[in-house]
């Protein structure tokens, strides 16, 4: 394998994914991200030049709605999503700016 | 001698779009529901909900930055901005990076120092946030997602700006320009405009950006102007130290006159935007533009030229009037109910403002009906009620939009001109007052006034002021 990825890489990801990973988990984690590495190195072998980029796998655009009111209030339906809740709101651990 | 430093400001204006739905789903925008009754899968970022374009917020983003001299990026799409945080239940906000609706535009201000052009680098769209509540009570926070997938459009400046003064105008012509464009009401205090500061000193003559930091929390133009002082000086005192500024986010407290560093160092930001797969492509050919164009509504310097020949307002007039849409409206309006241009700008610019003043308001909370100001211009034409009792039930109107013909038969305001009630009045306050009478007599003008000003308080500014004057005058002299 070409790509290795360090430690502080390692961290860097772990803080951006808000992940707390145990030894083998960041091992395995690391591993599986050297080989997607690879994996785009090989694609990279690939000469695209002239190749236009592409920015949507349909040949699809300008998909749109009217600007007109569809849904109701499904406050209960939807609150049944959050693991607690609170005077109709989700309940989360208390957020410090 | 010391240094001297020169302001470098650029701003990111956050502007939340008059659309009745949200920008991927149909749920309402209304303001004030109760929590989370204006929610849906997708505005909640739940799994394998689709969101679908409003195209009325292209059209929006459209008219604001055709308004503002912006190129088009008529190939446009919407990228992912990753962050993790309550008030963003998918864990990115739909957002532009790579290829934002509009860009390099420019808007014209003036000031005390001149006029000046300030560069609009991009105008992207983008979907607001929830908000969060903390409960003191738990010590939690709790999330209303009502306002999440709200329409905004972020305008970014280019660090053009060199003072308190020229942000300020800056933001009102913005304002002006989306308000007349029906874009947004742009209310500070409401949040439906949003200001972030971005703020570096530098020395005069250096050629070099300073380090600069991001100012949030900015919700009026007082807090704006406050805020720019207080970072400036915050900047310099640094640099004088011989210390840095760090680059960061930074939350201003308006209160306590005072900011502090919003974001650890733990928190990195770096959000990975990538095109969000979820939205294809946006395509804006030339006629969807050219169709833009010819629905822009008339701006503000149009207006202002108008109110001077159409209706012959000096220029300070038309200037306060159509200092606000919402104003500039009620004004149109009303003059079509009651074809008296002058006399609804007196009403206006004077007691409408006076009030305004008093209450601590803007022209924008005015909420009285044209029909009902109309209403009571006739009442005054008609000299129905005179020009004091008109000026307390306009300040009805303004509290209330009381129906001024209603409110006037209820507290019986009509004006009395009835010769015989108002002669016998005055009558009474001869017998009381026969000082006055020997006064006039004895040359002194004075004691009329007197007498006229006893008989209005008599009949509670009622009477006519013109038949009053002619009675007791008469009276007098008989």
């Amino acid at each position: 394998m070409a790509n290795i990825i360090s430690d502080e890489t390692m961290e860097y990801v772990g803080i951006l994914a808000k992940l707390e990973l145990s030894l083998e988990e960041k091992e395995a984690a690391r591993h599986d991200m050297e080989r997607m590495l690879d994996y785009i190195d090989k694609l990279n072998e690939l000469d695209t030049s002239g190749v236009e980029p592409m920015s949507h796998i349909f040949p699809v655009d300008n998909v749109f709605r009217e600007d007109v009111v569809t849904n109701g209030d499904d406050r209960e339906n939807i609150l049944k999503n959050a693991p607690e809740q609170k005077d109709g709101a989700f309940k989360v651990p208390k957020t410090v700016e | 001698m010391g240094k001297q430093y020169e302001t470098v400001i650029g701003l990111e204006v956050h502007v939340e779009l008059a659309t009745k739905t949200k920008i991927f789903c149909g749920c309402s925008t209304e303001f004030g529901g109760a929590p989370n009754t204006h929610t849906c899968p997708v505005c909640t970022g739940m799994p394998g909900s689709l969101p679908v374009l409003n195209k009325q917020v292209v059209e929006y983003a459209l008219a604001v930055g055709l308004a503002t001299n912006c190129k088009i990026h008529q190939y446009c799409k919407f990228d992912r901005k990753n962050y993790f945080y309550p008030d963003n239940p998918q864990n990115y906000q739909i957002s532009q990076l790579y290829l934002p609706i509009c860009h390099d535009g420019w808007v014209e201000i003036e000031t005390a120092a001149g006029k000046k052009k300030i560069g609009i680098h991009e105008i992207h769209m983008e979907e607001d946030a929830g908000k969060l509540v903390h409960d003191e009570w738990e010590d939690c926070s709790l999330v209303d997602y009502n306002r999440s997938g709200v329409p905004l459009i972020e305008i970014v400046s280019e660090p053009d700006m060199r003072s308190a003064d020229e942000v300020i105008a800056y933001l009102e012509k913005l304002r002006l320009i989306i308000q007349y464009l029906g874009a947004s009401d742009c209310k500070l205090q409401e949040g439906s405009m949003r200001a972030d500061v971005n703020l570096s000193v530098r020395e005069v003559g250096a050629k070099e950006f300073g380090t600069r930091t991001e100012m949030k929390n900015l919700n009026s133009f007082k807090a704006i102007a406050r805020a720019i002082e207080g970072e400036r000086t915050r900047q310099i005192e640094l640099l004088e130290d011989g210390r840095k500024v760090i680059q960061e986010t930074r939350r201003w407290d308006d209160n306590k006159e005072a900011s502090h560093a919003m974001r650890s160092k733990e928190d990195a930001q770096d959000y990975r935007y990538f095109p969000d797969p979820d939205l294809v492509p946006i395509w804006i050919s030339d006629e969807w533009i050219a169709r833009v164009k010819e629905r822009q509504p008339e701006l503000r310097s149009e207006k202002l030229a108008r109110y001077q020949s159409e209706y012959q307002l000096p220029q300070y007039d038309a200037e306060i009037l159509t200092g606000s849409k919402h104003l500039a409206d009620i004004f149109e309006e009303t003059v079509n109910l009651c074809r008296k241009p002058k006399e609804v700008s007196n009403w206006l610019m004077t007691d409408a403002m006076r009030l305004l003043k008093e209450h601590g308001k803007e022209p924008e909370d005015l909420s009285f009906s044209p029909e009902n100001l109309a209403k009571l211009i006739r009442l005054v034409e008609e000299n129905v009620i005179n020009r004091t009792v008109a000026r307390g039930v306009f300040e009805a109107v303004f509290a209330e939009n009381v129906d001024p013909e209603k409110y006037v038969e209820e507290k019986g305001l009509r004006v009395v001109s009835d010769e015989g009630a108002l002669r016998r009045v005055v009558e009474e306050i001869l017998e009381k007052n026969p000082q006055s009478v020997t006064d006039y007599k004895a040359g002194k003008q004075k004691a009329m006034g007197f007498v006229v000003g006893q008989t209005m308080r008599a009949m509670k500014g009622k009477a006519d002021p013109a038949v009053v004057n002619e009675l007791v005058k008469e009276l007098l002299e008989r």
